[in-house]
């Protein structure tokens, strides 16, 4: 074993995992509890447009991407204040249409796009020193914020309307949250690709969930959890020549179910 | 000084009417029961009390002042639970949410938490403090919850439906303690338990997408049959419970 870390890339995934499960983790936690995994996997297939953007006019996908995935996370916003079951449907759309315009894009530009697959399904091992100094970045950007607004996120996922009724402005909030899942599920594309981000968003917490007293102990067990996951999926894939984030999904899958098993 | 003073009030939601021309007035440390059937607007016009919706026409002051800029004079106990039993937060931290508007970034937490705990003495639930709020009974909760309507520092409680998850046997002890805030504040309440109403507030309004407030508590069979536009059966059962039995439906 010791051998793998002599290459420089597995390093490069190692140091992936950790930045990532920490962000997963933490907001992971409030999008289980908030049981907004839909709008989050909306979110991230919206990313694809930005990705095919990226391609068509020149620049660097992952900032298409972000860009994508914040104007996702306003129209949600927006959409959030409509009953729920047109909610359901509004977010429905926006997530094919990200995904059918980052095809669009990818048709109308130039020579072959060579590293798509990797968006949509990852490949933690392609990870660049640059992308680990831009996840660094994201991390900082999404702790410090819920350093800030613990207390506030926290009341807007357990009881919006209390929240409102003393005084909070809770669609703000809502919205600064909504970010910060943009945000996340950017950064999590390297790692397990677009299709799978949900599921390293919402595996962890949901089996921290069992065991939690409180949310930051609930964001603690996920960040954990998901490290273990991310680490042995890794393992898997480099010993038995699998795709990583198919492996990393598949082993947090496989704790999901021993943990429901063992509740039992 | 008049605690509430609603005028000309109209609210629908799209096309649906659901309150009109309603018009009351409540004095401080009233204790007011709203009643009327499902979908009547009760819990339309507390949402507006509270601030939580906004009316198309008409006024609502709190202490003679607009209510957006009177949040923090009301403690809003919303109907059943909102939230889901499995988050994983303790009695503690849910009674501090009342503090949240008050609290800055950087906020006087050793403050907030003996304010808290203060309120949760109050309902008889300190004991249960770091206790996960999914694992406590209904009527427990709603304990918790008043309490944390409490940490606002209201002058003004408003329960939406208190009575709906605790048995009868803690709903006594449930209006005993509200009859004690009661004499602090004022306080509003909205319950199907129109026998229970009557045995412990001094005002009755009936609402049917109309107001008519009364200002006894007796409730004759007259007062009953106009809001719920049904035959309706008062039976005295047993001093000092009175309880509605035999509610017919012939329409």
């Amino acid at each position: 074993m010791p051998e793998l870390f002599t290459y420089n890339f597995m390093v490069n995934a190692l140091i992936a995992s950790f930045l990532a499960s920490i962000a997963a983790g933490v907001i992971g936690s409030y999008v289980v509890v908030k049981r907004i995994v839909f709008i989050s996997g909306g979110i991230s297939h919206s990313t694809y447009g930005g990705i095919g953007l990226g391609y068509l006019l020149g620049f660097n996908p992952i900032l298409g991407a972000v860009g994508a995935a914040l104007v996702t996370a306003g129209i949600v916003a927006k959409i959030s204040r409509k009953k729920k079951q047109s909610e359901d449907m509004l977010i429905g759309i926006v997530w094919a249409l990200g995904m059918a315009l980052g095809i669009f894009f990818i048709n109308l530009s130039e020579g072959y796009a060579p590293d798509l697959m990797s968006y949509l399904f990852g490949n933690i091992l392609l990870v660049s020193n640059v992308d680990l100094v831009l996840m660094f970045i994201l991390n900082i950007i999404v702790i410090g914020t819920v350093i800030i607004y613990y207390n506030k996120f926290q009341a807007v996922t357990f009881d919006e309307e209390f929240a409102k009724s003393v005084g909070l402005n809770t669609d703000r909030i809502y919205l600064l949250l909504l970010i910060l899942i943009a945000i996340t599920t950017v950064m999590l594309i390297k790692v397990v690709g677009i299709v799978l981000v949900i599921a390293l968003i919402s595996i962890p917490p949901a089996i921290a969930i069992n065991y939690s007293k409180s949310l930051k102990q609930m964001m603690l067990i996920s960040v954990i959890l998901g490290l273990l996951f991310t680490i042995f999926g890794l393992f898997i894939s480099y010993y038995l020549n699998l795709t990583s984030g198919a492996s990393i999904i598949f082993i947090s899958v496989v704790g999901y179910l021993f943990s429901y098993f063992l509740k039992k | 000084m008049k605690a509430i003073e609603v005028k000309n009030l109209f609210f629908q939601y799209e096309d649906l009417p659901v309150l009109e021309d309603i018009n009351f007035d409540v004095e401080e440390k009233d204790f007011v029961g709203i009643i009327g059937p499902n979908g009547g607007g009760k819990t339309t016009l507390i949402k507006i009390l509270v601030g939580l919706l906004k009316p198309q026409r008409g006024t609502v002051n709190i202490f003679e002042k607009p209510v957006s800029a009177m949040n923090h004079h009301i403690g809003y106990v919303p109907q059943s639970f909102n939230f889901d039993s499995s988050f994983p937060i303790s009695v503690i931290d849910v009674t501090k949410m009342g503090r949240l508007n008050q609290s800055k970034i950087f906020k006087n937490s050793a403050e907030d938490q003996l304010i808290a705990e203060e309120c949760l003495k109050k309902v008889d639930m300190l004991t249960m403090k770091d206790k996960l709020i999914g694992n406590l009974s209904g009527g427990q909760k709603q304990r918790v919850l008043i309490a944390r309507a409490l940490t606002v520092k209201p002058k003004i409680l408003i329960l939406d439906e208190p009575t709906a998850s605790i048995d009868s046997k803690a709903g006594l002890n449930f209006y005993e303690l509200l009859h004690r805030l009661n004499e602090e504040m004022t306080i509003i309440m909205i319950s199907h338990d129109i026998g229970v109403i009557s045995q412990y507030v001094e005002k009755i309004a009936c609402l049917n997408k109309k107001l008519v407030f009364h200002d006894s508590k007796e409730i004759s069979r007259e007062m009953l049959e106009q809001t719920y536009q049904c035959p309706v059966d008062l039976i005295a059962h047993g001093l000092p419970h009175r309880i509605l039995d035999e509610h017919e439906h012939n329409h």
